[in-house]
């Protein structure tokens, strides 16, 4: 049964359920947000990523009604929602600190939003044991904040900000506060609770790794600049600059002048050392300055000098022994290092290469990207 | 070893200037008047031996306290110092809640700054505080001279003397022990919880009344006790601003010491002001005990 690919991004009559027009923020002289447009569909789980102070977060409390636009304007469902205060908001945020109110009971703090809406008492008790349910937090629904492990208050932040099922879920760095092992787990649980209740998200965070994981598009952010909106694979595999490589993942990045025939390029970036090849659907003009960036899983790394696009020799500096694979640390004559990953296929004493050895560096003429910024 | 000396310090303090103290209080009050001195009898004598103890104890009887029931002079003393009290702390409250609000609101730069001008009228002696009262109050004060001097009253108003004037020094006085617990509290209180609450479908004023004031409880609480224990006792400000008619416990118990020198009865007067004091409270944090337990 072929299946459709989740894509509303892609579909030019879908409509957005939240469009930022041209949106700047200023705080006095600081320019937070710099002339952002960005459309974001139902149902999506809509990751903004980048370092802090870029921005993120001001772009999230602007959707929760916290910070109002400099200029433009922001629209949820077609309406422009600058008028709207934040509590007659459709939005409802899991802030990063949880924000679970100290002197209420775990029932109370998931009760808390629908009792302000008025609700009748059966309402509010079947949807907060709903919600209880659905985060696995039947047992707790006594207990104050403060008797509940960390994982436990991130779910009650979650139950309570998705109570009043909203249109929108903001999610503020909400797995920041708990260790890696939970984390991971708690990445498949929220991708599993957006994906039943279908409400959108997004969510705001640092972590290059979580936001990969969850989100369905990524947008990584540098100084209140938007700079790649994309799928999580396409931010990888194709970033569209030096600065969405480096961020995400480990890359490699070479400096040199483009040479161009069709599609392919040939880069010269080294005094004495061949040119190295790759393909391009960009046009660069003869000598533009340039940049390749590739991953350190697609260079492979030998003993022999290998049939391959591309080679360079050089030495290894440092290993890393992660487990289940290996970087080495290759230095090129130039001085350069350069990431070299590959898997552990064989016990570690029987190690092909070790420290001070001279090895071969190679990868297809595929397998990086060519950036012209 | 080591952590008994650590218990054993502050239960040796409170002994030494608690515990003995109010024993000896309690002795007087049990005693009957005498012309000796001091103005009581009986005299503990450890060189009568046995006998002398036996005689001792046998001389201690509740006359005083049972005294106090025969004069409503001194019940109308409690109840009037109790309200006087209460309402005394209600307006501190009223006052010293907005005030400690727009403290722990206040830009961090300036706070320590605020801090001290709460604190700063401490570095005056009290009595001199209260006695700038009086110069405000009277009929001739600034007060009067002001208003007239506006034309909103024709005579001075008479406020210097009247329970007025004892609300207002009360007040005046304990401000700083309302403002500085709540301000405690409130400083600590996470701005991002009223964010929630806002983005929960909160106004500005239910999240204040959901939120912010019921995380200054214990704040409320302390101050209110650090304004209302020493205000039931207070001497100074109604004999210097009540006049002759404001009564209030703290001048029967000092007339009853200076001006009678009947010290038995005025010992009596003390420890039922004390048990006054001490029941609510010692009720009031069991129960909070008992919640927190509940809690637990």
């Amino acid at each position: 049964m072929p299946q459709t690919v989740f894509a509303p991004w892609d579909d030019p009559n879908e409509k957005p359920l939240i469009r930022f027009q041209n949106v700047t923020k200023r705080f006095g002289d600081f320019t937070a947000i710099d002339d952002i447009s960005l459309d974001i569909y139902t149902r999506e789980f809509f990751a903004l990523l980048g370092p802090s102070g870029c921005g993120k977060t001001t772009l999230m409390r602007m959707l929760a009604g916290f910070e109002t636009p400099t200029e433009g304007t922001i629209l949820l469902s077609g309406q422009d929602i600058a008028p709207v205060p934040p509590n007659k908001r459709a939005v409802n945020m899991m802030f990063q600190s949880y924000a679970l109110f100290p002197h209420l009971s775990v029932w109370e703090n998931i009760a808390f939003g629908l009792k302000r809406e008025g609700k009748d008492k059966g309402t509010i008790e079947t949807r907060v044991a709903e919600m209880l349910k659905l985060t696995r937090l039947e047992k707790f629904k006594h207990r104050k904040p403060h008797q509940i492990s960390g994982g436990q208050r991130q779910r009650v932040a979650l139950a309570r900000s998705l109570a009043k099922a909203p249109k929108l879920l903001l999610l503020d760095e909400p797995l920041g506060a708990l260790d890696r092992k939970l984390r991971e787990e708690t990445q498949f649980e929220l991708m599993d609770i957006q994906e039943k209740t279908g409400t959108t998200f997004v969510i705001v965070t640092h972590d290059q790794e979580e936001a990969m994981t969850v989100a369905s598009r990524v947008a990584v952010m540098d100084e209140g600049k938007l700079m790649q909106v994309a799928t999580p694979d396409r931010i990888y595999e194709t970033p569209n600059s030096v600065y969405v490589a480096d961020f995400i993942g480990d890359v490699n990045i070479f400096e040199g002048r483009a040479h161009q025939t069709g599609d392919k390029v040939q880069m010269i970036w080294a005094d004495g050392q061949p040119p190295l090849s790759c393909t391009t659907s960009k046009n660069f003009s003869l000598d533009q300055k340039c940049w390749l960036a590739i991953r350190p899983e697609k260079i492979a790394i030998s003993a022999e000098r290998p049939q391959a696009a591309n080679t360079v020799r050089g030495k290894v500096i440092d290993i890393a022994y992660l487990g289940n694979i290996s970087t080495y640390h290759v230095a090129l004559p130039s001085g350069q290092m350069i990431k070299a990953q590959a898997a552990n296929t064989r016990r570690i004493e029987r190690r092909t290469f070790t420290w001070e050895d001279e090895v071969w560096l190679s990868w297809t003429d595929t397998a990086g990207v060519l950036l012209d910024r | 070893m080591r952590r008994l000396v650590v218990i054993a310090i502050p239960y040796l303090w409170l002994i030494a200037l608690f515990l003995i103290p109010f024993v000896i209080v309690l002795k007087i009050a049990l005693s009957d008047t005498a012309l000796a001195i001091p103005p009581y009898m009986p005299q503990f004598d450890i060189s009568a031996g046995w006998q002398g103890i036996r005689d001792f104890f046998s001389q201690l009887d509740f006359e005083n306290f049972v005294f106090l029931t025969t004069d409503d002079l001194y019940w109308k003393a409690y109840l009037s110092s109790v309200q006087i009290a209460a309402i005394s702390t209600f307006c501190t409250l009223l006052i010293g809640f907005p005030i400690a609000y727009g403290m722990a609101r206040a830009p961090e730069e300036w706070r320590p700054t605020l801090m001290m001008l709460v604190i700063l009228p401490f570095w005056t002696s009290f009595l001199i505080r209260v006695y700038a009262w009086v110069g405000i109050l009277s009929n001739e004060g600034v007060l009067n001279q002001f208003l007239m001097a506006l034309g909103l009253i024709d005579s001075p108003l008479q406020i210097l003397n009247t329970p007025t004037a004892v609300y207002i020094g009360i007040t005046y006085t304990y401000l700083p022990f309302m403002i500085l617990p709540i301000y405690a509290a409130l400083e600590r209180l996470d701005g991002a919880l009223l964010e929630a609450a806002e983005d929960l479908g909160c106004s500005r004023l239910t999240a204040f009344w959901l939120i912010t004031v019921p995380l200054a409880r214990n704040g409320i609480i302390a101050g209110c006790f650090l304004v209302f224990i020493p205000a039931v006792g207070e001497f100074v400000i109604p004999s210097l601003l009540g006049g002759s008619r404001t009564l209030m416990i703290g001048k029967v118990l000092w007339e009853e010491f200076f001006s009678n020198r009947d010290w038995p009865v005025a010992s009596a007067v003390a420890v039922i002001l004390l048990l006054i004091l001490v029941i609510p409270i010692a009720l009031f944090q069991r129960n909070e005990q008992k919640q927190r337990e509940a809690e637990e």
